[in-house]
């Protein structure tokens, strides 16, 4: 498989590379079956095959990509606490896999749509660092030209919808999508992705209601890392069996620290909704962050939990295992890549930091689509006006 | 083009002002008599039926979802045989689950489709108004014009008759202050034509507030606003009647009621000029400040709550730009300020009459008798 045909479906890989990790990727598709670490749970359907079908190239892009979106999540760690990044900033580090394995199921064609811890779905579904750390920054050059924030991530042209702040409205957003999908025959599904938190909420039961009634192709995504802000999922939800919530629509509990668990089971979600309609899928995740940047996350958890499970479970530490013991890559050769990777979201961040806030002009932008000349007013309504276009 | 088709339908509006205002009276009486030879009438809620029905017609993206729109014609009729000429594919029925089935419908808007959102009342909309709000009207603001959403929230808005405090709001304040919206208020049959069809191809998030009882009041309409390609320009307002001595601003129900009292105040020698805002939001405040610098009097109008009510924003608007126009201190005349009682004598002092316009024009014209 060419190096080209690589970077079209993901701008993740840089042009130059060292030799070594180019002889690694463009090494082709030898097939590689993983089995995951964890078996599947389900509720009103049978679980797929524990066996999942995968290849020396994916292993790498798993690696590669999961790496360079925890190095991503660090730096802005580092932007916010240097007040570059304002406001919010939600972090994804830990729940890398699900990002990573959903991609590697999916087509662009499929939807994605997710709440305000958006930034690697964003990169998973083609965006570049440049656009991430540019919005992040407020600059013009941002993927939402600075206008979204951390919260308001959107790739259309790769069917990502965002990007919401508001817990569990992305539910029925995307099963509004899904049903989109049905209704112009595309044969895509959407992913509608929201936390252990946003499960309680009611909007959800009644887009799931809806999505159960007209088979729609939706795909609901509890990342369950288990903490809703600052409150354990036994304080909030009675029950903490997301994937059974449904009721009536099947559900499957996954390991969502196993790229491949997250890939297999997307894959099965796909098929199923395209023949029967809504499904579940729980991923059993982890942030290591907290829910936010003014979150320390540690008055609700001890240190000891979060060190515990970047030991025994970290997403990375795992395929790293696997490409090592498949002798797919040497550890010299990963640390290399770790340090490309290092350079890669410098370089962005770099360059992101040169690029200018956006006009000031554009305070009245993007209000309609089509404003017919309506005034617009800044706080002083006699000093600042504009006719939106 | 929308510009001349609006001063067309001026001049309709203004000649058949006086058979208008009969009708209004008269509502399930077609006044044949007055009619001009060879000129039509329709009851608003055929209006807005053809208009639905026109637009799904011509573009297969539109779909109607809402609480019994399909298979019970639609609680008040509006959305009557489009099941039976369109199928299940583009009518839904939804349960009875606002906030699931308005974030299923700005979803679907965010894939390219173009829903028709009905509320059975505005009232309900309260429990999707996240949805309208921060999922509809702010999405292509956030994603700098990647998400657009071409979506219309429709259905009844305001008093209807003895329906009690919680189905009798009005929330064109509440929509109409919110920027990425717009906010449109038909009151005649070609109004609602109008209007509709030019919201359901606007390609951002329109709210269509209706009025329940006008539903069933006929109006002339003219062959031009028969026609399929028929629209009405947003953010136009229309003026229903001229005059020199005051302006009277309202929407909705409230114009019916403005026309009866620009009817007394002529008999009494105060010439009104009456303007049917049509949009809320954009508003337009040039139309409604010419007309106040033409007459240097403005009594508003409004159906709902007076506090932070699209009265107090066309004062603010008229004091702001024409001040040295003005000869009196500005009038509102809005809903009372308490929830809507049941009983009819206390749900009539609750609404504005046509009596309290015409009170009102006389202070700012200061003749208090």
């Amino acid at each position: 498989m060419s190096l080209s045909r690589l970077s079209s479906r993901s701008n993740l890989i840089p042009r130059p590379l060292s030799a070594a990790i180019s002889r690694l990727i463009s090494t082709d598709t030898t097939p590689i079956t993983i089995e995951t670490s964890l078996p599947f749970t389900a509720h009103l359907c049978d679980p797929p095959s524990r066996s999942v079908e995968s290849s020396t190239q994916e292993l790498l892009t798993f690696f590669r990509t999961m790496a360079l979106m925890r190095r991503m999540e660090i730096a802005a760690d580092s932007l916010y606490k240097a007040k570059l990044i304002r406001g919010f900033c939600h972090l994804y580090d830990g729940q890398e896999a699900v990002a990573i394995g959903m991609e590697a199921a999916i087509t662009r064609k499929d939807a994605i749509i997710t709440a305000y811890r958006d930034h690697c779905i964003f990169l998973g579904r083609g965006g570049s660092l440049y656009e991430v750390f540019a919005e992040l920054m407020g600059r013009r050059d941002g993927c939402s030209r600075g206008k979204g924030g951390s919260m308001h991530f959107y790739k259309k042209d790769a069917s990502f919808y965002g990007g919401h702040g508001i817990v569990g409205a992305q539910v029925p957003l995307g099963c509004g999508i899904a049903f989109a999908q049905k209704y112009d025959k595309e044969e895509a599904v959407t992913f509608a992705m929201y936390g252990d938190g946003a499960a309680n909420q009611g909007q959800l039961f009644e887009a799931l209601n809806i999505s159960a009634l007209w088979d729609l192709p939706s795909i609901l995504v509890c990342e369950n890392n288990h903490y809703g802000m600052g409150t354990a999922e036994w304080r909030a939800a009675k029950s903490p069996s997301y994937y059974k919530r449904g009721d009536y629509v099947p559900g499957l509990k996954v390991d969502g620290m196993d790229a491949f668990a997250v890939k297999q089971a997307c894959k099965f979600a796909k098929e199923h909704a395209l023949k029967n309609g809504p499904i579940i899928l729980e991923m059993d995740t982890y942030r290591y962050h907290g829910h936010s940047m003014s979150d320390p996350g540690s008055t609700y958890r001890t240190r000891d939990e979060i060190s515990g499970v970047r030991q025994e479970r970290d997403p990375i530490e795992r395929i790293k295992k696997l490409v090592l013991s498949h002798d797919i890559a040497t550890e010299k050769e990963l640390k290399d890549m770790e340090k490309e990777i290092r350079k890669e979201v410098d370089d962005a961040i770099a360059k992101a930091k040169d690029c200018p806030m956006p006009e000031p002009s554009e305070l009245f932008t993007n209000v309609y689509v089509k404003g017919f000349g309506t005034e617009s007013f800044g706080p002083d309504r006699k000093e600042v006006k504009a006719a939106l276009p | 083009m929308w510009g001349i088709l609006g001063r067309r339908a001026v001049v309709n509006g203004g000649i058949s002002a006086s058979s208008l205002r009969s009708r209004v009276r008269s509502s399930s009486v077609s006044a044949r008599s007055y009619a001009a030879a060879g000129s039509k009438e329709m009851t608003v809620r055929d209006a807005l039926n053809s208009a639905i029905d026109e637009e799904m017609s011509a573009d297969p993206k539109v779909f109607v979802m809402g609480e019994e729109v399909g298979q019970y014609q639609g609680a008040y009729k509006i959305t009557k045989g489009l099941l039976e000429k369109y199928g299940p594919e583009r009518v839904y029925d939804t349960p009875i689950t606002e906030a699931g089935f308005t974030g299923i419908g700005v979803g679907a808007a965010y894939a390219g489709l173009k829903p028709v959102v009905e509320f059975m009342t505005f009232n309900f909309s309260m429990q999707a108004i996240d949805h309208i709000i921060n999922s509809a009207a702010k999405s292509n603001y956030m994603s700098a014009g990647q998400i657009n959403v071409p979506i219309v929230f429709r259905g009844p808005n305001g008093a209807a008759a003895g329906v009690g405090a919680q189905h009798s709001q009005c929330y064109a304040a509440w929509y109409a202050s919110v920027p990425g919206l717009k906010v449109l208020a038909p009151y005649s049959a070609e109004d609602a034509r109008g209007l509709l069809k030019a919201a359901i191809r606007d390609p951002d998030p329109v709210v269509f507030l209706e009025n329940e009882l006008l539903y069933g009041e006929s109006f002339p309409i003219s062959e031009e606003a028969l026609d399929s390609s028929f629209c009405l320009p947003i953010g136009k307002a229309k003026i229903e009647r001229e005059g020199k001595d005051v302006t009277i601003t309202t929407f909705s129900k409230m114009v019916g009621f403005a026309l009866k009292a620009a009817e007394k105040l002529a008999e009494e020698g105060i010439s009104a000029e009456v303007i049917n805002l049509r949009s809320i939001r954009p508003l337009d405040r040039a139309t409604i400040n010419a007309s106040v610098r033409k007459t240097s009097r403005l009594v508003t109008v409004e159906e709902g709550f007076p506090q932070h009510g699209v009265c107090a924003e066309i004062c603010a608007s008229v004091v702001e730009e024409s001040f040295s126009y003005l000869d009196a201190p500005v009038e509102r005349i809005a809903g009372a300020d308490v929830p809507m009682p049941y009983a009819a004598n206390l749900e009539r002092l609750a609404l504005p009459q046509v009596e309290d316009i015409v009170r009102a024009a006389k202070r700012a014209c200061f003749r208090s008798k």
